[in-house]
């Protein structure tokens, strides 16, 4: 009684657009380097996946070859930086109508250029219909794959690896929708795709998914009969006739049967007891619009009832819901939505997703990578092989993704078709499968944010405000840190625009990339660096501070072990503190350091708080340093130069005295003036060249310096390095310590652990000290130990 | 019918509570088993229905000692009267004067009618006592005797007012009264024709008791007292109907079952009505199908909840099929359909996948999209009315059919009782329910029907006039 895919057969226009333009720069990008397609046709449109390389530039930092520790002169950099050429791999999907397949086919076919592919996976109603252009076309055979397979694929795949995949549609609230955090388990879980007709899967692994049943009441009822009551033709009409109708005309409710007394029985007069139970008459005209409604608020009750069925019968409390009925429509999200809270009381979650509509096609792909190393392996050996997309994390690149659409009431079909004609998702392959931290305590309800800006339109307003005004020093310290090259300044102005825009979308439409954070912010300003090759802007600051904090260390180090036990623990704090002013991402900071070089760590110490801070545990931190030692404590470090050199390695170093083993984590990319774990080494070596304390640790593996997986000035605790994670259970680490305003205040402020931790940050914003009650350089020190 | 009951949601009214309503029915609730999930089956309103099983020894003493009537109910009802309508109580109390320790008590109470007004249709029973002693007759006034007369000579009643003949309980003993029981249907939109003539004929001299429910028995309780001077005892729709059906079953249907399945429903050359004995009656999934459909699940003869409704159901049909045939009556649009060819509308498994889908088991004559080939203008301009007619009728159908069948597997019972007017004369229908709940459940559900449908709570209601234990 279902049906899974999208509708073969109700295209709306038939004849196909050949006089496209393709601006190539923003559509099919990378496709000279595409290694493997996939095709998704539905009833109007046609999702296509493709697998290929992007050459970026990286700022790589190697130490020099010192023969001496004496050759070390005072100007002379601690190491070197140089540019090189990274492959990494990228997802890219593209949404367009059905009728642009045959100019979009052609233009692939134009530039496709180092393949090996033979073969296309294709799904969807659609891909029967167009098999033999794409074979023609594209010169690749077409592979058919079954369309729930690969949606239940996709949306596993989604489900892991894109941050607010899933949202729940709340109408008139604000914002409407509010984003999931990844759940670390998104097993098991019920799948509703509403196509033509519905489709109801329990997902239960990977690979085990189960049909539990479906309705023939779907897409294909409202469209097929909404037509023949309205004689509208096109889906998106009708929807939009429903938005406008009044269902009370042609439903008999509650009150209908009831009369007036409904109230005294405290029952819902608006409830309806029979669907077109009015239309039963000859004598009277029923509106379009009426009509519309009506039969909508008919299927999706029947949908929502019986989702709400299954799900009590299987004991799920999670339901996405899909389909082309679903696909962006805000009028159904919300019929969806309050059917299934009115049909399960609240204990079930309608869930909707962002990537919704590209399900089938990545799915489509996923399955095609698994046959090429299936047929890889059978074939005998894996001597080149496609990797295998299911090993890898992935993360969405802001930059190249277009965001979910805006549901502007006032925005018909026609225009939602136009601003709807090229929808792009990519994918970027991270380096390294990324998980939860072992010593989350409760990994499901973990939210890295501490502020949700779609929510809190004040805090929202100051950010975009805060981010834009910022633009000009970046794209000034994009420029500067590539003196050597000719297009830098044209490629910095191609930066600007293109963030200035999605500051711009994001005003409009916080809600287009999932939550919107200060994180988000940051990450879509990083995404965008890199899109036009501006890797590492702050390289040379980073480089410059490292070799003035070198320089320092040993004095400071050496009036640290002047003081007393007591008295240099609080400096040490303070050493923290300080050197966590020095943060290029701060404009009351940047400022500072513009207009005086001669800014150093003591002055730096001069601007901090003065006790007590305006979060301050810190009477507790040292009552603890009195106890025994930590077995191991994981440091989350914050920036390159003074911060970490002058306010983290003491720290470090006074730890590893006590007998606390140290895990060092850094950044693996590089984000603003945050040092980086290649920094990180190059800095602990030199370190343990001037410092036997430091030099044994690292020899005896005390000392471990590893990398977080991520390339964010902030801090997820549930993207984390494997290899990280592995290691801290390994050593059994019982102390965090988060560093910065980045990785303390904007995120994991009220992250709960189930060990002691420690998040210690300078607040260098006068707008967000204000709100959290106190000043400009405010000092957060919050030592914390988990309940028993 | 079980309109009002159903609760289909509109997105305007915020959380929806159609079945969380009130728990004071709790202080209704009697026998010793109490009710499984009280607050979920009754509403305040039922807090005017008495306690069952009081007996007719205690109804007596009631009567005799206060002069208020057989029972708690009527003794409610008294009491509001002698605030509303003190000439009606007079009347009353002095009409009961004449019969103090006469029996049947329930003489008095002649006209015995049971009332269900559901959102379409008005559900009327009548019993016709046969054994009326020449004293008796002789005591009938006029206006009674002239009801029982008309309504029982005749076959249909204005216009629009049809007796069942077919359904007519014969030699019936009711509260040791002989007779037979009526079954009498008219739209809800002439309720205000039947109030007039209730006028007409002076009901309201009769100083019987009208036990009514059915949403209509709301809606028209201030029409009945202003305009037919009948003060209306209001009962619980789903009391009623639990309560008719148990009782029906138990007297049968002249001599035959009352309860029937059917063998072989897909197969027209070998299906077969055949009678089914509902021994053991629980637990029982109680699928009422009026203008909406009430999905019940019934433990002991009260014990029961309403586990969930709907708004596609008969209503739906009909309504349908008014918009996309123009038929103007139920029969009009039934016969149609028996004419008709769903699959010219339906998007069928095999239209999509050329025939079965075997990753998900499904065979290729299930409907995938119901109306799914009306996406295509092609395939619009080529279907009949009676095609179209058809495929409504299809669709209610497997939905109902689909519902019921998740509420058997979540409530753990196997058999499934279908009632309600939606299915009278309705074969394609029953034959088809009958089909999907065996073929979807891989034979491990069992649908069952019942001669009397739509008529159950209108009995109920008449019981209540009883209070038969």
């Amino acid at each position: 009684m279902a049906e899974c895919g999208a509708s073969g057969s109700g295209s709306s226009g038939d004849s196909l657009d050949k006089s496209i333009t393709l601006p190539p720069d923003e559509i099919f990008r990378n496709l000279e380097n595409a290694k493997r397609f996939a095709i998704d046709i539905g009833g109007s449109l046609t999702k296509l996946a493709y697998y290929s390389t992007v050459q970026h530039k990286v700022a790589k930092v190697r130490s020099f070859d010192h023969s001496g520790k004496d050759t070390e002169r005072d100007h002379e950099p601690p190491y070197e930086i140089s540019v090189q050429e990274e492959i990494t791999a990228r997802l890219h999907f593209i949404k367009f109508e059905n009728t642009y397949i045959e100019a979009c086919l052609d233009f692939i076919k134009d530039h496709l250029v180092n393949t090996e592919t033979k073969v296309i996976q294709a799904t969807g109603g659609g891909a029967y219909k167009f098999k033999d252009l794409i074979e023609e076309k594209l010169r690749l055979k077409v592979d058919k794959e079954d369309v729930m397979t690969c949606l239940i694929k996709g949306c596993n795949f989604v489900l892991k690896n894109i941050p607010h995949e899933a949202f729940v549609y709340q109408k008139d609230a604000d914002p409407e929708f509010r984003f999931q955090t990844n759940h670390p388990h998104i097993f098991p879980y019920l799948l509703v795709n509403i196509g033509s007709g519905v489709s109801i899967v329990k997902v239960e692994t990977e690979d085990r998914f189960e049909w539990v049943g479906g309705s023939s009441i779907g897409g294909g009822t409202f469209w097929g009969l909404g037509a023949l009551l309205t004689k509208t033709k096109k889906f998106d009409e009708l929807l939009h006739l429903a938005s406008r109708g009044q269902h009370s005309n042609v439903d008999m409710l509650v009150r209908d049967v009831y009369g007036g007394a409904h109230q005294t029985l405290g029952l819902s007069g608006n409830l309806i007891a029979s669907s077109f139970g009015k239309s039963a008459t000859a004598d009277q005209e029923f509106s379009k619009e009426d009509m519309a409604k009506s039969l909508l608020h008919m299927i999706s009750n029947d949908i929502g009832q019986l989702a709400c069925l299954h799900a009590r019968l299987h004991s799920l409390d999670r339901v996405y819901f899909g389909g082309f009925f679903i696909r962006g429509h805000p009028v159904t999200m919300r019929t969806i939505t309050y059917s299934i809270n009115f049909f399960s009381k609240g204990e079930v979650q309608a869930l909707f997703l962002r990537h919704e509509g590209y399900l089938g096609a990545i799915g489509a792909f996923l399955k095609g990578a698994e046959q090429d190393i299936k047929s890889k392996v059978d074939a005998g050996g894996l001597a080149f092989c496609f990797p295998d997309p299911n090993q890898y994390s992935w993360g969405e690149n802001y930059a190249g993704s277009s965001g979910l659409m805006s549901t502007s009431p006032e925005l018909g079909p026609a225009q939602r078709a136009r601003s709807g004609t090229f929808d792009l998702l990519e994918m970027d392959r991270l380096e390294r499968p990324l998980v939860n931290l072992p010593l989350l305590l409760d990994p499901p309800s973990y939210v890295p944010d501490t502020v949700d800006l779609t929510d809190d339109a004040l805090a929202r307003k100051y950010w975009l405000t805060c981010f834009e005004e910022a633009l000009d020093g970046v794209v000034k310290r994009a420029v500067a840190s590539q003196p050597d090259s000719v297009d830098a300044a044209e490629r910095a102005e191609k930066f600007r625009q293109k963030y200035w825009n999605k500051l711009q979308t994001l005003r409009q439409q916080p809600f287009a990339y999932g939550t919107l954070t200060v994180r988000s912010l940051l990450d879509t300003r990083e995404h965008c660096l890199n899109e036009f090759n501006f890797p590492d802007p702050y390289s040379k600051v980073k480089q410059r501070e490292n070799g003035v904090a070198l320089r320092c260390f040993p004095g400071v180090v050496r009036s640290l072990d002047a003081l007393g036990w007591e008295e240099r623990q609080l400096a040490l704090v303070k050493g923290l503190l300080a050197g966590n002013v020095f943060d290029w991402g701060a404009k009351a900071v940047s400022d500072v350091l513009e207009s005086d070089p001669h800014f150093g760590f003591e002055e730096a110490k001069r601007k901090l708080q003065e006790r007590p801070w305006l979060v301050d545990s810190y009477s507790k931190w040292l009552q603890r340093l009195k106890g025994p030692p930590h077995k191991c404590a994981l440091i989350f470090a914050d920036n390159s130069g003074i911060d970490i050199i002058l306010g983290v390695f003491p720290f470090v170093r006074e730890l590893l005295l006590r007998g606390t083993e140290v895990i060092l984590a850094c950044n693996s990319g590089p984000a603003l003036n945050d040092v980086t774990h290649s920094e990180s080494l190059i800095v602990a070596e030199r370190i343990a060249g001037m410092d036997t304390v430091v030099h044994s640790a690292l020899q005896e593996e005390r000392l471990l310096l590893v990398q977080t997986g991520s390339s964010s000035p902030c801090l997820d605790l549930s993207r984390l390095d494997k290899g990280l994670a592995a290691l801290v259970r390994e050593r059994g680490a019982d102390l965090v310590v988060i560093e910065g305003m980045g990785r303390a205040v904007h995120t994991n402020y009220h992250a709960a652990l189930r060990c002691e931790s420690l998040k210690l940050a300078v607040v260098k914003n006068a707008w967000l000290a204000e709100r959290l009650g106190g000043r400009l350089f405010s000092v957060i020190f919050k030592y914390e130990v988990p309940a028993e | 019918m079980g309109a009002g009951r159903l609760g289909a949601p509109m997105e305007r009214h915020g959380r929806a509570s159609a079945t969380s309503t009130s728990s004071a029915g709790e202080q209704a609730a009697g026998g010793p088993e109490g009710r499984r999930r009280e607050p979920l089956r009754r509403r305040a309103s039922s807090a005017s229905v008495p306690a069952v099983g009081a007996s007719a020894e205690g109804a007596r003493r009631d009567r005799l000692g206060s002069y208020s009537g057989p029972t708690a109910v009527t003794r409610q009802r008294v009491e509001s009267l002698k605030k509303k309508r003190p000439q009606l109580l007079l009347a009353f109390i002095s009409f009961s004067f004449l019969f103090p320790l006469q029996l049947p008590m329930s003489k008095s109470f002649f006209p015995w009618f049971g009332l269900d007004i559901g959102g379409t249709l008005v559900k009327l029973v009548y019993f016709e006592p046969k054994d009326i002693t020449a004293e008796e007759e002789e005591e009938e006034v006029e206006s009674l005797r002239s009801i029982r007369k008309y309504l029982t000579s005749n076959v249909a009643y204005g216009s629009t007012g049809i007796r069942d003949v077919h359904l007519e309980l014969k030699d019936l003993t009711l509260c040791g009264r002989k007779g037979n029981l009526h079954f009498i249907r008219f739209p809800t939109h002439d309720m205000p024709a039947f109030i007039q003539m209730g006028r007409d004929k002076n009901f309201s001299s009769l100083h019987t008791v009208f036990c009514a429910t059915g949403g209509g028995a709301y809606k028209f309780e201030q029409d009945f007292l202003t305009i037919g001077d009948l003060q209306l005892c209001k009962l619980d729709e789903l009391d009623c109907l639990i309560k008719g059906i148990l009782y029906i079953d138990s007297v049968g249907f002249n001599g035959r079952s009352q309860c029937y399945y059917f063998e072989n429903p897909a197969d027209s050359e070998k299906c077969q009505k055949l009678p089914f004995d509902l021994k053991n009656p629980y637990p029982l999934l109680l699928v009422n199908i009026g203008s909406g459909v009430s999905i019940l699940a019934v433990y002991s003869k009260d014990n029961y909840k309403r586990v969930t409704g709907t708004s596609l159901g008969g209503g739906t049909f009909f309504g349908l099929c008014c918009l996309l045939t123009g038929c103007t009556t139920f029969e009009e649009a039934l016969e149609m359909a028996s004419r008709g060819d769903s699959t010219k509308v339906d998007k069928l498994v095999r239209d999509i996948y050329g025939g079965d889908y075997e990753r998900f088991g499904l065979p290729g004559w299930a409907v995938a999209s119901s109306f799914g080939n009306m996406m295509s203008k092609e395939k619009r301009e080529a279907v009949s009315k009676e095609d179209l007619a058809r495929a409504t009728l299809i669709t209610i159908t497997n939905n109902i059919g689909s519902i019921a069948r998740m509420c058997a597997l979540n409530e753990n019972i196997n058999q499934v009782v279908f009632v309600g007017n939606f299915l009278r004369i309705n074969t394609i229908a029953m034959r088809l329910l009958a089909y999907a709940l065996d073929y979807w459940s891989k034979g491990q559900l069992k649908a069952l029907f019942s001669e009397h449908e739509g008529y159950f709570g209108a009995v109920g209601a008449l019981l209540e006039l009883l209070k038969i234990p």
